[in-house]
């Protein structure tokens, strides 16, 4: 099949090899060659995020003085917070906007989009996507959703608030909260939009993954970054649509009138007319996605700091077909375990039973992924460029975040920490934070890939670094004591229980490491605008990698390689690699790359 | 101590920054000689040592929150199953910090030890089925471990039933407020649906007036509970989802309109019991510092407090979510039984409009 591929890929290079008239708009705007199309979704992802994490520090500071003036609230949230006083309704909606973005804007498009599209065409020998018109409609559909939920701020009664879950029938009734009249209808229509944008790039990584693959580039010589990327285009296809069912029922019993969700609801003074639904089947559906969205979340960020970590450790990522197997056995376990979110629902406690067990079977090949990872690094000659820092950075919030899932996973523990802080803390550390420092390790290595050979500052990458990782662990460590004090989340303030009054010292110690790691992430920002125009250019190969994308010229243009697409002749992971006599392979390189045929008297090792 | 805090952390952050700036100044002696975006051995010198310290960092961290944070944690259950689920979480706790302690250990001080040096050579370590069949088979281990005995205390604590005579109490949901409904003499819920709520008469709660189980119910905004006596609780919404959880007696579950849940547990520490315990007096006793202090300076929130069992709304369910609670006061069964005397009943509150 390989070699079929490449015969249609050749093909196609000849399309592609001399280079079309280019307007601004076809190659800027509506471009269809995947490498603008990645740097598209990484600058409006990037944007979102700037949003998102400016509304956690309006609410953290919120959380650590409580019902304090303060003027920039009157500035930024105007009659949400009158007098600087924020409000309680803006608090949620704050929260649930808070949410949704860094979820999905941020750490579904803006990660996976961006190195999904960079990446799967340039590391498995491809021109581009299957589809690149598709992959173009995805994109501008992303945007319009981003659009539609960034003017849902504007509306007259707020934003959505029923928290990023969006449970009926909070969300469902105008009157329960003034966010769910026209702010979450606009809210459903961005996610049904965005979902509709996630299916169309998901199915196109699937199919190029599958059928573009260059000769000899067979799925047991992908990078783990392509075999991440592929697995999460799996789930997503499996799991967004049922959000979009559940969405559009959602707006079914909305707009309406029908009771899907609804059922014996008696408010302010009435009795409607909703009669039969249920809450918790609207659970059901939102967590079927729900849950597989968070390895949507972790696992390119798992895949590219295997594969950063390697080529920066000059070492073969340990168990390469161990890792493939527990992305795999992750996936899979993914799509059966959402009721971990439901163990106090009112749904059947014996189903509860069930969903305990998968979940803490999810424990097993997350265990395998990290001790792999600590190995990979054992004996290396670890060059510990930014990329590399927040890899490592990366296994480290992924242990300790994930650690407290073992917890979170046993349902009968859950019922005590349930909602609580102990569960913000535990997500936000195993999936924010570390999805996020995938993201970045992704933005230091790729980025001379992304922008010509242009590289970012390396100094200002370790001062984001470590203020970041010491300020991330400020943050959500701490939090875990929060939630096993008993303290609830989405609590505009806790003066209401003088039982959490002593807390207060904590909340504002995390607000103070909050807003310094936000400030942090400026240093990044500046690095990476001042970088695209200023940058130095670095080699064409600036870290030593084995991989199919270093193989192309700095210079962009349609096609990727000017030429026959390369030919490829081993593992991607060939690093350090030496003949029985302590010869590295290649005389005075520590790397082979994929391109070079075995050589005389080497021997295939590892797979 | 706010401010104790603050200013500690600034400092550190300064330091933090202090370094920065000089390793910062460092590399770019370096840097004219190699003029490039690449780590060198400086840069890996420098940062494999940040990663030691790192590791340090964590530690103390972790020591830190323990010295100055686990006295918020919650006090001893209140419940018969609460001691089980303690015991549990603490076992679980145990493993948890054994393996973040050496996993972070190993993890950071391989990246200060192999750090890179020119002229080292990485060790070609593709594969090694022993190793991890290894780390495989222990968390297979552990973890079974743990989840047969998490679903044995599951089952247990989610098995409601009708033997040793519990007590069947309403709990009712609705924004922003909770009110609980005892069975009365015979111990039975009248029925009830929002459809039968008259404001006119005071049936809040849509009890139906014409069952007679409903006539000798307890309507109550304060919980109740006798100490030592298992209670059922019914759980009902009328209006979105809310939760009721009652952390003292690591008890909740959620409230669902069109639905009624169910929890069950049996408490076992009363009220003025728990006051007496010496973390209680403790907590009372910061905490009226704090609220004193407040006092002072003629700030909201301030009357002294005691210690009392609370049922908190934990499900967003609008504007006033942070505020959606309910008294709970644990007592012995014949305060209880007094106490419950007095209450009007539904047909003499719905008679005497």
């Amino acid at each position: 099949m390989s070699a079929h591929a490449h015969a249609v890929a050749d093909d196609h290079a000849h399309d592609h090899g001399h280079h079309h008239k280019e307007t601004f708009i076809t190659k800027y705007i509506f471009s269809q060659d995947h490498k603008m199309i990645s740097k598209q979704y990484l600058i409006t992802g990037l944007i979102m995020g700037f949003i998102g994490i400016a509304m956690s520090l309006l609410f953290r500071m919120q959380l650590a003085w409580p019902g304090e003036s303060f003027p920039i609230f009157e500035a930024l949230l105007g009659k949400w917070a009158p007098d600087g006083v924020m409000d309680a309704d803006i608090y949620l909606a704050l929260v649930t906007i808070h949410g949704t973005i860094m979820v999905f804007f941020v750490l579904t498009a803006g990660l996976s989009g961006t190195f999904s599209n960079l990446l799967i065409p340039l590391q498995i020998g491809a021109r581009d996507m299957a589809s690149g018109f598709l992959n173009m409609l995805s994109y501008w559909m992303f945007f319009l959703s981003s659009v539609i939920m960034v003017i849902s701020l504007f509306v007259e009664a707020g934003p959505a608030a029923a928290g990023w879950t969006i449970y009926p029938p909070l969300s469902a009734l105008p009157m329960a909260q003034p966010g769910s009249g026209a702010g979450m209808t606009l809210w459903l229509v961005s996610m049904a939009i965005f979902i509709a944008s996630s299916l169309l790039g998901s199915l196109n990584y699937i199919v190029t993954v599958l059928n573009l693959r260059t000769k000899g580039m067979s799925m047991t010589r992908l990078p783990l970054t392509i075999w991440a990327f592929f697995v999460t285009a799996i789930i997503g296809v499996i799991s967004f649509p049922v959000l979009l069912s559940a969405a559009l029922l959602l707006i079914m019993d909305r707009s309406f009138g029908t009771s899907f969700f609804l059922s014996d609801i008696f408010i302010q003074g009435e009795v409607l007319h909703y009669q039969g639904g249920s809450p918790v089947l609207f659970e059901h559906l939102f967590w079927f996605l729900g849950h597989p969205e968070v390895y949507i979340v972790i696992l390119p960020a798992m895949g590219i700091v295997s594969e950063v970590m390697s080529v920066n450790a000059r070492k073969p990522i340990f168990g390469y077909r161990a890792m493939i197997a527990s992305i795999l056995a992750i996936a899979f376990l993914s799509t059966i375990v959402w009721g971990h979110h439901m163990f106090v629902s009112g749904m059947n406690p014996f189903l509860g039973s069930v969903f305990t067990f998968t979940t803490l079977l999810i424990a097993i090949p997350s265990a395998v992924k990290a001790f792999n990872w600590i190995t990979t690094l054992w004996k290396g000659n670890l060059q510990l460029n930014p990329g590399m820092l927040f890899s490592i950075g990366m296994v480290s919030t992924f242990i300790t975040g994930g650690l407290t899932g073992i917890i979170l996973g046993d349902s009968t523990l859950d019922i005590n920490v349930h909602d609580t802080y102990f569960v913000v803390a535990h997500f936000h550390l195993v999936m924010g934070i570390s999805a996020l420092y995938g993201l970045f390790a992704g933005v230091y290595h790729w980025f001379p890939k992304m922008f010509q050979g242009r590289m970012m500052s390396k100094n200002l990458g370790y001062v984001h670094f470590w203020i970041t990782a010491v300020g991330s662990y400020g943050v959500f460590f701490p939090m875990h004591f929060i939630g096993m004090a008993g303290v609830p989340r989405r609590y505009y303030e806790n003066t209401a229980f003088p039982m959490f009054d002593e807390l207060v010292d904590i909340q504002v110690l995390m607000t103070v490491f909050a807003i310094i790691t936000a400030a942090a992430q400026l240093v990044f920002v500046y690095n990476f605008i001042r970088s695209i125009f200023y940058g130095k250019r670095g080699p064409q190969n600036p870290w030593g990698a084995t991989t199919l994308e270093w193989t192309t010229p700095q210079e962009h243009f349609h096609g990727n390689w000017a030429g026959a697409i390369p030919e490829v002749h081993r593992w991607p992971y060939d690093y350090s690699k030496t003949y029985e006599n302590g010869e590295y392979i290649l005389e005075g390189q520590d790397f082979v790359p994929q391109t070079m045929p075995l050589q005389d008297g080497e021997e295939e090792l590892q797979h | 101590m706010t401010a104790v805090l603050t200013i500690s952390v600034l400092v550190l952050v300064a330091i933090a920054i202090w370094q920065m700036t000089k390793i910062f100044e460092l590399s770019q002696v370096k840097a004219k000689t190699s003029n490039s975006e690449v780590a060198n051995n400086e840069d890996n010198k420098n940062n494999g040592y940040l990663m030691f310290a790192f590791l340090v960092f964590i530690y103390l961290l972790t020591i830190f929150s323990f010295w100055k944070y686990s006295k918020f944690i919650l006090p001893e259950a209140a419940s018969a199953h609460g001691g089980q689920y303690d015991t549990l979480m603490l076992w679980s706790f145990v493993i948890i910090f054994i393996v973040q302690i050496i996993t972070q250990a190993l993890l950071h001080y391989f990246a200060f030890k192999y750090r890179g040096k020119e002229g080292q050579k990485a060790l070609f370590y593709a594969d090694n089925d022993r190793l991890e069949f290894i780390w495989t088979i222990i968390p297979v281990i552990v973890l079974a471990g743990l989840i047969l005995w998490g679903l044995y205390t599951w089952t247990n604590i989610m098995d409601v039933n009708e033997e040793d005579d519990p007590l069947i109490v309403e709990l009712y949901a609705q924004q922003f407020n909770w009110t609980a409904r005892y069975g009365g003499d015979d111990n039975v819920l009248g029925d009830a649906n929002v459809r039968m709520i008259d404001i006119n008469k005071a049936n809040i709660l849509g009890v139906d007036e014409s069952d007679p189980n409903g006539a000798d119910d307890i309507i109550v905004k304060e919980l109740h509970l006798p100490k030592g006596r298992k209670v059922n609780f019914k759980i009902r919404s009328q209006d979105v989802l809310h939760s009721a959880y009652m952390p003292h007696f690591r008890a909740q579950m959620n409230c669902v309109p069109g639905m009624i849940t169910e929890f069950s547990f049996t408490p076992t520490v009363t009220t003025a019991e728990m006051r007496q315990r010496p973390e209680i007096i403790e907590k009372v006793q910061r905490t009226n510092a704090i609220r004193a202090e407040r006092a002072a300076m003629g700030e909201p929130n301030s009357d002294p407090w005691e210690f009392d069992y609370v049922l908190l709304c934990n499900k967003i369910c609008g504007k006033s979510h942070y505020n959606m609670q309910m008294k709970i006061i644990v007592e012995s069964e014949e305060d209880f039984n007094q106490w419950l005397s007095e209450q009007p009943t539904f047909a003499e509150t719905v008679a005497g409009k």
